[in-house]
């Protein structure tokens, strides 16, 4: 499924036989190669193991089976190494109510390990791109769910992280906030870092996403770019959501 | 069946929302529990009624007279229950506050949100008056089976006390939201409900300490100068101790005077209660601009940032640093009793002690649970590039140091008397914080910060085990400062306490 041009490229996130069970397997035997400067959408139906994966991928999971690595760096050997270029964001904005936008900022900073001057001028350009300069040194109680995700967006982004897992980022933005983020996640994909999304909004993925993996019952049932994935249903003039729903119906009516 | 949104219907559903709301608490919101908590309700009610039998079975035996020092004795025990009462009282009305819950739908339902009100004001105070009498219970029953029927009035009048009590709650809060607005209230309701709630218990131990050396609240209110200075045995004062002896006119007249005052105040306040309500829901939203001395990035470690971030948190929030710190106020009377007897002899440090190590040992035990289990940002630390231990241990160090921050100046007061005494009392400080902040590891659950008040309900095993944890570490330390070896004795229990801890916790 991965283009030519990709096989060249490094690979930034390379997933083998992945699993996890809960009371049923929640991600089955996934495999998934990402590569290094891609901007890369996960979709797929709710409860389909997209979110499992993903904390297993930054660490917040322990996988059953199955091996990560990010960036050629054992995820599972040495997390301490792969957490280092890699940042998580999660679709609850999960930051400290007391501390400012400035401060947070600062607190990542330390647990990185960032440099001192280098992080100060990163987070002065993330709350300026972000529009969070009138509120930089307010504490974060007072925000709203935007300005919220807009802070965690910050955070994940100030120790320049080389692999950006964002999981349903867009989720209670409003069209202002969902542009800015899509612009900074964008320009982040420029600058050669690498974007992994989950996203509920099929919308995104087609337009913002070099390729799109679909996950269903744990499993990547389809992946490659919009065309590709057109191509996979025999539908080419189709939406993405048309084919999306094509992919998904698929196996079900297999089964 | 009730018509909707009459006062009845709306009673109706604010009983059920309150039954589901105490189940969840007993149970920790999991169903396979219920028989568990009953059989636990069962077994507590007996301990209890021994309890209450070892107290009062000897007052019942006795033939009661209503004279000056019973009348004394009575009053200052309702007095006492009482202040407790309003106290948790006040706790019921400031949450029903800043609860914001179902402000919205209550607010934009056709319903009168004051008749809503109304019976939210209602619920909290037959919440009160059902927790009065369930403490209550034992002891007159106690009494009653012991000392005859004529005990069973004292129901009436514990009723009553939590009826007063909730009206007085109501009028306090209000006036406190008047006098210095939504903001402020939360913070200054708390301290003014743990004040009340201890100040009668203070209070009475300061007198008895000052007056014979004594820390029994009940030498205070039998002394020659209360029983002198107190009102003729017939004076309306009295009329609770009377209804509780089992005089008929006086319980009408207590029960009727306690539910008619909280009618009028259900009746006064509702139409408030719904404006102050919508005032405090919008303090969340309030800017505050947070100075800084400094404004570039400073360099620390992760462990550092951890630490201070923790810090920062706490000192940021008065609520929560009011709910931990509170019971440093417990430590008043045996402060001055300290003070007291240095005067005279050494050797008193003994009753400090033990509970300074059994302050320590709670205090460290609600600020880990904070550190632990309160961290609001699980996520961000977990994906962080520091390891999990060193984590952990950043946060530890936070709850240490400001363990040694608040009881460093007691252990040095103690050290000028005696360094022994110093040396084993910070020790046991060390351990029983130690111990405390090694049970909340064990039993880490991932929750908010704001869910605080509700952690106890959390893990039962974890509140006990620091409770017992800290009683042994403080007996330990008063032992051990006595020079005794029997001090081995709590210390072994406290290690048991610790390795049941690490057999019965999740491991996970």
């Amino acid at each position: 499924m991965h283009s030519p041009a990709s096989a060249k490229r490094p690979i930034a996130l390379a997933v083998r036989g992945l699993s996890k069970r809960f009371d049923r397997p929640a991600v089955d035997a996934l495999d998934l190669t990402i590569y290094g400067g891609e901007f890369y959408a996960l979709v797929g139906p709710n409860g389909a193991g997209k979110t499992t994966t993903l904390r297993m991928v930054v660490g917040l999971l322990r996988p059953d089976a199955g091996s990560i690595a990010i960036d050629g760096i054992d995820a599972l050997a040495d997390p301490v190494a792969a957490k280092q270029i890699t940042a998580w964001l999660s679709d609850e904005p999960m930051i400290y109510d007391k501390l400012t936008p400035f401060e947070y900022l600062e607190f990542v900073a330390g647990l990185w390990r960032i440099d001192t001057k280098a992080a100060e001028a990163r987070a002065h350009d993330l709350i300026g791109w972000l529009g969070l300069e009138p509120h930089a040194h307010e504490r974060c109680e007072g925000f709203s769910r935007g300005m919220r995700q807009k802070v965690a967006l910050a955070g994940a982004l100030v120790h320049d992280p080389k692999l950006i897992i964002l999981d349903e980022p867009l989720t209670g933005l409003d069209a202002g906030s969902a542009r800015v983020v899509k612009n900074v996640l964008r320009e982040r994909v420029a600058a050669g870092g690498t974007v992994i999304m989950t996203t509920h909004i099929l919308e995104v993925a087609e337009r913002m996403a070099d390729r799109i993996g679909v996950i269903a019952s744990g499993r990547l049932i389809a992946e490659g770019t919009l065309d590709e994935l057109r191509h996979m249903t025999g539908k080419t003039a189709t939406s993405l959501e048309d084919t999306f729903l094509t992919l998904v119906a698929e196996p079900v009516v297999a089964a | 069946m009730n018509n909707p949104a009459t006062l009845t219907w709306l009673a109706g559903h604010e009983l059920k929302l309150g039954w589901r709301d105490w189940v969840a608490l007993m149970t920790a919101g999991r169903r396979n529990r219920a028989r568990t908590v009953a059989i636990a309700l069962i077994v507590f009610a007996a301990f209890m009624h021994l309890f209450a039998y070892w107290i009062v079975a000897g007052y019942a035996d006795a033939a009661v007279a209503a004279d000056t020092a019973t009348l004394v004795g009575i009053t200052g025990t309702l007095v006492l229950s009482w202040s407790l009462l309003l106290s948790q009282a006040m706790e019921s009305v400031t949450r029903a506050f800043y609860s914001r819950s179902d402000l919205d739908l209550i607010l934009t339902s056709p319903v009168s949100a004051r008749k809503v009100f109304a019976v939210r004001m209602g619920r909290i105070a037959a919440a009160s008056v059902t927790i009065a009498v369930l403490l209550a219970a034992p002891f007159i029953d106690v009494l009653a089976v012991r000392g005859g029927a004529r005990w069973l009035s004292a129901y009436g009048v514990v009723a009553g006390m939590g009826a007063a009590a909730t009206a007085a709650a109501l009028a306090l809060t209000i006036a406190l939201f008047r006098l210095i607005g939504a903001k402020r209230t939360r913070l200054i309701a708390q301290i003014v409900a743990a004040v009340i709630g201890a100040a009668f218990v203070i209070g009475l131990q300061v007198a008895a300490i000052l007056s014979s050396g004594s820390i029994s609240r009940f030498a205070a209110l039998q002394s020659p100068w209360m029983l002198a200075h107190a009102p003729d045995t017939q004076s309306a004062f009295w009329w609770p101790a009377h209804a509780v002896l089992g005089d008929p006119r006086a319980l009408v007249a207590v029960v009727a005077l306690s539910f008619t005052v909280l009618g009028l105040s259900i009746l006064a306040f509702s139409r408030r209660f719904g404006e102050h309500a919508m005032a405090a829901a919008s303090v969340g939203s309030a800017v505050v601009r947070q100075h800084r001395w400094r404004l570039g990035f400073r360099r620390r470690s992760p462990a550092r940032v951890l630490r201070q971030k923790e810090w920062t948190l706490l000192a940021r929030d008065p609520w929560l640093a009011s709910q931990t710190l509170m019971q440093i106020l417990y430590l008043l009377p045996p402060a001055l009793l300290l003070w007291v007897t240095f005067r005279d002899a050494a050797g008193s440090y003994v009753v400090l002690i033990p509970v300074v190590v059994m302050a320590a040992g709670q205090l460290a035990g609600g600020l880990a649970w904070l550190s632990i289990s309160g961290e609001d940002a699980p996520d961000l630390i977990a994906s962080a590039p520091i390891a999990p231990r060193r984590a952990l241990r950043a946060k530890i160090e936070a709850v240490m140091g400001m363990i040694a921050l608040l009881f460093a100046p007691i252990v040095a007061v103690l050290a000028l008397e005696s360094l022994f005494a110093a040396f084993v009392s910070a020790l046991g400080i060390l351990i029983g914080a130690a111990a405390a902040t090694l049970i909340q590891i064990c039993f880490r659950t991932q929750a908010r910060r704001s869910q605080f008040r509700r952690r106890q309900t959390s893990s039962r095993i974890a509140t006990f085990a620091e409770a017992f944890s800290s009683i042994a570490w403080a007996a330990t330390s008063a032992l051990a400062a006595a020079e005794s070896l029997t001090a081995l004795g709590p210390a072994l229990i406290a290690v048991g306490i610790m390795a049941g801890v690490w057999i019965i916790s999740p491991k996970s």
